[in-house]
């Protein structure tokens, strides 16, 4: 039991992780309908900004603080420089071009912070680990699950009860609606990419005590990420979060049972191959089943 | 006209100057490492390892002037073998070097192979190369990579664990490694494989808690070493670690911090070994470069020493290849590890450690070597090896 309650949290603080960093990506997706690979370059900014602000003896809650503002800011510059131009063009040349800025930001990086990966440590007051039911929890898992709450409660009331968020809900739906009614699009779309931005930093500035902060660490989570926005529907911030625990919920379940389960069935090393195989392809499969079952995702918004 | 003259009598002067160069230019190595991406420290440390040797020289090694060409493979074995074609082909290269990753090195040697040339690993050490498929210009300066973890076996062994859990990074490496370790352990052991490029390691640490085993063993290069590593940090398991240097080297100890802190690591070498030419090799590698070698960077220094010391037998002519490669297998240099010597199959017959992360003179964690656990050992496939 204790087991399943520990693994039941993993799986809950993998899933407010996953959210944090796709709740950028499907509003730039959903309401700008560009697709941006470089989101997870702006995740790497985040971390490798807070990381630099906690070794300069920058308070933890400021580095969090700053890593969002360095990836809103990085965000920002994105959209003016490059994303405005694409916004009539196909998504296949939005890919090439963001997949461009990939690459162009990974070598920046690299050249500012140099290619050996960065410490970050754990603030004093969230290290070590408390009793769960009998289960030591890391203290720092438990602050990235509040962490993820509170920004998803935050995006909750910015996009449901204010002005901005209306117009972010009307541009999804209805852009050319909101246009004629003389609101600046323009605008709109940079105030949405500066959003994006900010939550993508401060994404890698809180998962920066616990994964490996270097170049290219973007990459490795950005197709979990596209998992997560199309199961949730594209766009629906709400379907994100549902989205991200289904799949954290998938993904850690089946790397912790799906081994041990085939051990009844096959001799240990077979066992370990295939599980290690299959709960690999989980949340593919999940996907799959999903988009059989609704091909616009799970709260696909209203058609365009 | 005037402009016409003189510009003609550069171009001759040019001329002149550079087929001059040809004849008694310096000998070009060939380097071809991978510099980008998130493995791209270690071959900065490969090629820098290189580049203090030759200073050192003064622009030479071993009394020949050289003239290193670097280039980048980014990981990618097709990448690898292109730059390795450019290099034999435009530039006549005839020693090539600074593979670190074993997958490019499986796409470059068939090029170097077709082309009679001479190619020595600064770390890439398949065992591909190193049994049946031996080959006279094939050499292996650093180590066979399933090597590594007989020796963690070994030490599980010794220290009396009975259920050890082996942690692998799920593709071909880590098999191998695996495979590796169960040479060298006698107990109880069960098999953990997550994915290649995983960043969360929460269902992993969990089972392991509900397992309790003696020890754990992994694997996991680069990123995903880090990840697990700070994750296990917090965890607050005491599971005591093993592992090789290549799950934790001097870059990623100072990326992971205190989450290293207790753990076993086994290599074939560390910036503490006594002899006076590896003080002298991390004395200068720290001066001119501001941060501490990995054995990454150690082994490209004496790479650089052995192609020193071909060249130096062969007088600086490089289409000698038969007195550069009777050279290279006699490996006569100093090296940083102490005892170094080539097998039949070229690859090395070295001593293999155990070392100790634990806070050292001046406070901050650092790789302590504590004991060797094999003596001038050699691989399981030179046997495998008729040159």
């Amino acid at each position: 039991v204790s087991l399943f309650l520990e693994q039941l949290i993993n799986a809950i603080q993998l899933g407010v992780m996953l959210f944090l960093i796709a709740s950028g990506l499907t509003l730039v997706f959903g309401i700008m309908n560009v697709i941006n690979l470089a989101q997870g370059s702006l995740y790497m900014i985040g971390a490798f900004a807070a990381a630099t602000a906690v070794a300069r003896g920058v308070p933890f809650a400021l580095a969090l603080l700053f890593g969002a503002v360095c990836g809103g800011l990085a965000g920002v510059v994105l959209e003016v420089v490059l994303v405005r131009r694409l916004y009539a063009r196909s998504h296949l040349d939005q890919v090439l071009v963001t997949f461009g800025v990939i690459l162009f930001v990974n070598e920046l990086a690299a050249i500012v912070w140099g290619r050996s990966p960065l410490f970050m440590s754990t603030p004093a007051a969230l290290a070590g680990s408390v009793n769960l039911g009998g289960v030591p929890y890391p203290v720092y898992r438990l602050f990235v699950i509040a962490l993820g709450l509170v920004v998803a409660g935050a995006l909750y009331l910015l996009i449901g009860k204010t002005r901005t968020g209306m117009l972010i809900r009307a541009g999804a739906t209805h852009r050319d609606l909101v246009e004629a009614l003389g609101v600046d699009v323009r605008r709109l779309y940079t105030v949405v990419f500066a959003l994006g931005g900010m939550l993508a930093g401060i994404a890698g500035a809180a998962v920066g005590p616990i994964f490996s902060v270097s170049v290219g660490m973007g990459e490795q989570v950005l197709i979990q990420t596209f998992v997560v926005i199309v199961v949730g529907g594209l766009g629906s911030v709400r379907g994100a979060f549902i989205a991200a625990l289904l799949v954290a919920a998938i993904d850690t379940f089946g790397r912790a049972y799906i081994p041990g389960a085939l051990e009844h069935l096959f001799s240990d090393t077979t066992a370990e191959n295939l599980g290690a195989a299959l709960s690999a392809i989980s949340i593919y499969v999940f996907m799959a089943i999903v988009l059989v079952w609704r091909p616009r995702g799970l709260f696909p918004i209203a058609a365009r | 006209m005037d402009r016409l003259r003189l510009s003609f009598a550069s171009l001759l002067m040019l001329a002149l100057c550079s087929s001059s160069a040809f004849a008694a230019g310096p000998v070009k190595i060939g380097v071809v490492t991978t510099l980008s991406g998130p493995g791209g420290y270690t071959g900065q440390d490969v090629r820098d390892g290189i580049l203090l040797a030759v200073e050192q020289g003064g622009g030479k090694l071993g009394g020949v002037p050289v003239d290193i060409r670097v280039e980048d493979d980014a990981l990618k074995p097709a990448q690898g073998r292109e730059v390795a074609d450019r290099f034999i082909q435009q530039d006549h290269i005839k020693i090539l070097t600074g593979v670190v990753f074993s997958n490019v090195m499986g796409a470059v040697v068939p090029t170097t192979e077709a082309a009679d040339t001479i190619f020595i690993s600064p770390n890439a050490g398949s065992s591909e190369f190193a049994g049946a498929k031996c080959n006279k210009n094939v050499f292996v300066a650093s180590f066979q990579n399933d090597t590594a973890n007989i020796p963690a076996g070994i030490y599980a062994t010794q220290h009396g664990y009975q259920n050890v859990i082996m942690m692998a990074a799920d593709y071909v490496a880590g098999h191998d490694m695996i495979n590796g370790f169960k040479i060298g352990y006698k107990g109880q052991g069960q098999e953990v494989l997550p994915k290649l490029d995983q960043t969360d390691f929460s269902a992993e640490l969990a089972r392991i808690r509900s397992i309790n085993p003696d020890a754990l063993f992994y694997f996991l290069p680069g990123g995903a070493g880090i990840n697990f590593l700070k994750q296990y940090g917090q965890s607050g398991l005491k599971t005591p670690l093993l592992a090789t240097i290549f799950s934790l080297d001097q870059r990623i100890l100072e990326a992971v911090g205190d989450a290293a802190k207790g753990m076993t690591l086994i290599g074939q070498y560390n910036i503490d070994f006594p002899n006076a030419e590896n003080r002298q090799f991390v004395k200068a590698f720290v001066a001119k470069y501001h941060r501490l070698p990995t054995f990454y960077a150690a082994d490209g220094y004496d790479t650089a020493h052995l192609i020193g010391s071909a060249l130096k037998a062969a007088g600086g002519d490089d289409s000698k290849l038969d007195v550069l490669r009777a050279a290279l297998r006699k490996a006569d240099i100093s090296s940083v590890r102490g005892s170094f010597k080539f097998g039949p199959n070229q690859y090395p017959i070295e001593n293999w450690y155990a070392m100790h992360v634990e806070p050292g003179a001046d406070g901050k964690l650092a790789i302590v070597t504590k004991g060797r656990l094999l003596t001038m050992y050699s691989d399981p496939y030179a046997a495998a090896c008729k040159m």
